[in-house]
This record gives structure tokens, sequence and C-alpha cells, in this order.
């Protein structure tokens, strides 16, 4: 299993904050398998900038996720 | 040695400068930054509310310290964000840096906001008298931070 986590305007637009999955793939991969899920999330996933972070730490959509990995989706950030 | 908080309460700016200034004699120059909640009367802001991701924004704010420490001499550094409610006035980060002369100062502090704005996972969410909008990314944030 790996736990997907969705952060601020997608967590809303999506309306789910987690989802725990049975996946192994490709960042890229798993954003097709999640676009599949409705009509938002094909939007969110396409016309979206959409970063990721694997296990905390900001990634690519070509590096693999493996079981017990938390992948989190996210919109560009805006703090400070 | 050094500070990185994130946090929902207040902060004051010039109580965390004196405990800076005060946890070194070795460093001759300390430079702050200090960002507060806009509100314009072209663009009234009734409160902001930040959401982080606890876990990596904690990782995120020591990496980009340690990289500061890594292209400057630095003494101790505060580091310290806001999240949560935040209304017009308030502060929501602060940046302090300490070094042995004042041009690293400067450059580490502009280069610690620089690159905080656009690597660290904050989103800010504006509540305006029409309604609630996420706050988009400028390129302006990302051209600053691509100057390093």
């Amino acid at each position: 299993m790996i736990r997907v986590l969705f952060f601020a305007r997608l967590r809303e637009t999506l309306d789910c904050q987690e989802l725990d999955l049975d996946f192994s793939g490709t960042v890229t991969e798993l954003k097709a398998d999640l676009a599949k899920r409705g009509e938002v999330w094909h939007q969110a996933f396409h016309a979206e900038e959409v970063l990721v972070a694997i296990n905390q730490v900001m990634s690519k959509n070509d590096e693999c996720v493996k079981a017990g990995d938390e992948v989190a989706f996210f919109p560009p950030v805006t703090g400070g | 040695m050094d500070t990185i908080l994130v946090q929902t309460q207040a902060f004051n700016a010039g109580e965390l400068t004196n405990r800076l200034a005060s946890a070194t004699t070795a460093h001759g120059a300390l430079v702050t930054f200090t960002g507060l909640v806009r509100d314009q009367t072209s663009d009234p802001v009734e409160s902001l509310f930040l959401e982080h991701y606890p876990g990596m924004t904690d990782s995120a704010l020591n990496d980009i310290v340690a990289q500061a420490k890594t292209r400057w001499p630095l003494g101790p550094v505060t580091l310290v964000h806001r999240v949560g409610l935040l209304y017009p006035g308030e502060s929501i980060v602060f940046v302090g840096v300490t070094s042995a002369h004042r041009a690293e100062a400067f450059q580490a502090c502009e280069f610690l906001i620089d690159y905080l704005k656009v690597k660290a996972p904050f989103w800010k969410k504006e509540t305006t008298p029409s309604g609630q909008r996420w706050v988009a990314t400028r390129s302006s944030d990302n051209a600053a931070a691509e100057r390093w």
C-alpha cells in the first residue's frame, strides 16, 4: 500500500485529503491512475500544475513509488 | 544554535532579533526580514489562512538553512514561519541571519526568503469581501529564487 495526500486547492477541488492505494510504478503512472477516478480528477491532473513529493521530498514524474511510500500532490507553493 | 520553527502563535520580531543577537559574540552583522499580511484598499484582504505539510515543511526549512550555510560563512540563523489564521498587519515569517560581515548576512537573508517562497510547502488562502481565493504563485518569485 502507498499513502497519497493532497493539499491546498488540489485537496478542495478533489474533495479528498488522503487515499491508501495498492500501487507501484512511476509518478506519471500514478497520476494517470488517479486521473481515471472521474472528470474532476482528470481535469485536476491535466489542466493544472501539480507538484509531487515522495516521502516528504520534492520529486519528479519519472521517479518510482513503492509500497510504504507517502506520496503528496499539491499546487505550487505560496508561503513567505 | 539555529532556531527553525513552524508555529500558529504570533511572534515578536524584536524579541527574535534580540535573542539572535545575544546568541553570538563572534559575528558583526545581523540582518533580518519580516513578512507581514497585507491589506490594500485596491485589493482588500480580511484574513489569511496558511496551510502547510507537517513534517515536510520542517525538513524543507532545515534544508534551505543548510544550503545557505554551504554558500556563506554564517553564524546562528533564525527562521520562523506561522501557519493557521492570520490578519492584516500580523507577521507571517521572520528570517534572521548573522555573519562576520554585512555582505554575507544581507545575501543569505535574501536567499533564505527567496528559496522559502518557492521550495517550502506552504499555501495561502485569502478571505476577501468577495469570498475566498487561493493565492496564485508569482513568476517574479520564481525569478528571484533562480538568481541564486
